[in-house]
């Protein structure tokens, strides 16, 4: 039978399936470096769900099953503050793209325990809702989308530098938002060519709501070549592909200076959010198993030193948890506090 | 004496040169238009956006975020209601970041009636803009103030909102701006974009244009008076001015209290002016259901009450979808002349 071309769950298929060889492109030290940056974070994103269920948070979002791409993005970030440097506006499903960049986990179970301490936001939001302007990473939000209509105005800077760029991410329910199609309309106009790299991860979910209900377009990426734009998708879930896929896009947008629709096909492996439960979902490939095959194979990682490896983050997470608990909650006396630069909010 | 268009256009000019403007942007902002109300003509750094009202709120969320000050226009307020979160998202990235970032833009856009512009060119937004945590916002009510305003919006490093009263925005003013030539046909001559073809014209900006370094938040005594005080801020500011001129000639003297800066406000002015006259009045023409007003009525009563004479007041618009394009529907849905005049008289004259 005859697949039909506009049921994503059929073209989903060859794109979230992780070839069996052995033989990495990459070398062998940075699929290693890669790999442990995948582990911590899948450890740091398993250990802020079991704070939820252990009601030391209150909710939990993140991007478990995105490692394989959101590691080599944080990785071959041009890192730094201001516009020579790339500007990041992430959505939340961003720890791998944090830890591979430098943060350190401690904070994100802070954002989670919403203490005081937390350098992201002093307890005021969600986990995974990031901030760091040391790096450039503008505040994550938990609306959807807004975050392609603000990098528009950092790709209007950044079209005034010589090879930094703006970083959008999404997922790729938000795509129907009309923020979407304004990055594109915006970053591809006549002689104002913007250098923003525009990413899907598709992990063909909205919330509950799979892609297939709501989704006609064959491949989201497809929608970028209305605008001339060089687009296409990957599969997210192998590391060579997801580290030279990025690196195409991302070296074109930083020499060529014009914008990028990357789609990136992802799996979902603890559902939208705690709000779905945070459950290991059934039936979604994960990256990380897959990976760590291969490395077996490879003669990189036995299972045995993976297996050492997870339950040694899986440790050292859980004693930071235990450590975070005791950190002051934030005081009820700064509610006001930075409601503008330098200034409380209340009325004067 | 300029215009509001004209003190607004001389303000960008002068942010061009002293202050780091690098992005004036809206739909037809640029050339050959320079803004619906020309605000923008002539302006080296103004450009046309695509007609996207949220695209545009973003683009000015990421240059600040970018560092790199602009001012964005919506064309008129009655479409910036689909950029809400966007605007709220401006409002709260420093306070969500827990202080790491700020973010500097500014917003203009005109709002009101008076113009006869019907169901959607003649909303006003100070009701709505209010409610948005984070921005500074500003209404003018003077060219010179227009000038000072944008120059202190300019200069700050929050998102400010910058109200454009458009009945008021071709009035010219009774103060000359400092640097700005006294005779109106040469200043025309200099900054105003012919008719016809434009494509060659370039403005002849007046030289000696200053900081007025007028700061945010700080009202203005238009009137001095003893037996009440009006609030007001925007079309009706003048109103009310007349108002109260009129009123003299009676022998109520009434204080006027230009707001201009609508949050954060001048509290301190608007409260010892009612601590003096002991009787308040609050104009405004947005809708009076949930009207900024309201809260200055609710905070006067919070903390003047034992000391007024008679009941605080609000002269709104009229709780309306829209105003009508009608003259009669438009005078009879937002306070005129003769609303305020009648207010004022009969609070004055409340026995206390």
């Amino acid at each position: 039978m005859k697949a039909n071309p506009r049921d994503p769950s059929a073209s989903r298929a060859p794109l979230v399936q992780v070839e069996g060889g052995a033989k990495f492109r990459l070398a062998p030290e940075i699929v290693l470096k890669t790999h442990d940056l995948i582990v911590r974070s899948r450890c740091l994103e398993e250990r802020l769900i079991q704070m939820y269920k252990q009601n030391d948070g209150y909710f939990w979002i993140g991007g478990p099953g995105e490692e394989c791409f959101n590691v080599p993005l944080g990785l071959n970030v041009k890192k730094g503050q201001g516009p020579k440097f790339d500007i990041l506006h992430l959505h939340y499903r961003s720890s791998a793209i944090l830890l591979a960049m430098g943060a350190e986990p401690i904070d994100s179970i802070r954002q989670m325990k919403n203490v005081a301490t937390d350098p992201y936001s002093g307890g005021r939001n969600f986990s995974n809702h990031y901030s760091r302007r040391e790096w450039n990473v503008v505040p994550v939000t938990s609306t959807i989308e807004t975050q392609y209509a603000s990098a528009i105005g950092s790709g209007i800077a950044h079209r005034r530098e010589k090879d930094s760029i703006t970083i959008v991410n999404g997922g790729d329910a938000g795509t129907a938002e009309g923020e979407f199609a304004s990055c594109m309309i915006w970053s591809t106009r006549p002689r104002e060519e913007l250098p923003i790299l525009m990413i899907v991860t598709n992990n063909g979910w909205g919330i509950s709501t799979p892609s297939s209900q709501v989704q006609g377009a064959h491949r989201i990426s497809d929608r970028g070549k209305a605008f001339g734009m060089k687009c296409g998708t990957i599969n997210g879930m192998d590391l060579d592909e997801a580290w030279y896929g990025l690196k195409e896009y991302m070296d074109y947008v930083r020499t060529e200076r014009k914008p990028a629709l990357l789609e990136v096909m992802v799996t979902r492996l603890y559902g939208h959010s705690s709000a779905t439960g945070a459950n290991l979902v059934g039936g979604e490939a994960d990256p990380l198993k897959a990976l760590e095959a291969k490395m077996a194979r490879a003669g990189l990682l036995s299972p045995e030193e993976a297996k050492k490896m997870y339950d040694d983050y899986t440790q050292s997470f859980r004693e930071m948890a235990k450590k975070v608990k005791e950190e002051p909650m934030p005081d009820p006396s700064t509610i006001y506090d930075h409601v503008y630069h330098g200034q409380k909010g209340r009325y004067w | 004496m300029a215009t509001m268009a004209q003190a607004i256009r001389m303000a960008l000019h002068y942010g061009e040169e002293h202050l780091g403007l690098k992005d004036v942007f809206g739909e037809d902002v640029g050339q050959p238009l320079g803004g619906a109300f020309t605000c923008t003509q002539g302006l080296k750094t103004s450009w046309n956006s695509p007609l996207d009202e949220r695209g545009i709120i973003g683009a000015a969320m990421g240059l600040g975020f970018a560092g790199s000050r602009c001012v964005a226009e919506v064309q008129f307020c009655d479409y910036i209601y689909n950029t809400i979160d966007l605007l709220k998202l401006a409002g709260n990235a420093c306070w969500s970041s827990n202080g790491d970032w700020n973010v500097p833009m500014t917003v203009m856009t005109p709002v009101g009636s008076g113009i006869r512009g019907s169901i959607y060119h003649s909303h006003s937004f100070d009701a709505t803009m209010t409610h948005i945590p984070g921005w500074k916002i500003v209404m003018p009510s003077t060219p010179l103030d227009a000038y000072g305003l944008m120059q202190a919006c300019l200069k700050d490093p929050n998102p400010t909102m910058f109200l454009v009263p458009k009945a008021l925005i071709r009035v010219r003013g009774e103060e000359l701006i400092p640097g700005e030539p006294e005779n109106e046909k040469e200043l025309r001559e200099r900054i105003d974009a012919p008719l016809g073809d434009r494509s060659k014209w370039r403005a002849r900006w007046p030289e000696g244009l200053i900081d007025l370094e007028m700061p945010l938040s700080q009202a203005k005594i238009v009137r001095e008076g003893e037996s009440l005080t009006v609030v007001s801020y925007g079309r009706t500011l003048p109103l009310c001015v007349q108002a109260a001129d009129q009123l003299r000639e009676e022998g109520t003297t009434v204080e006027v209290i230009d707001l201009r800066t609508l949050w954060p406000y001048d509290w301190a002015t608007i409260r010892a002016s009612i601590g003096k006259t002991r009787r308040a009045v609050f104009v405004n023409e947005d809708t009076e259901v949930t009207n900024f007003g309201e809260h200055l009525l609710r905070r006067t009563v919070d903390e003047c009450f034992y000391e007024l004479e008679a009941r605080p007041r609000l002269l709104a618009g009229e709780f309306l979808p829209g105003i009508g394009l009608a003259d009669p529907l438009e005078a009879a849905s937002v306070p005129q002349l003769h609303h305020i005049r009648d207010l004022l008289r009969e609070v004055a004259r409340e026995a206390a």
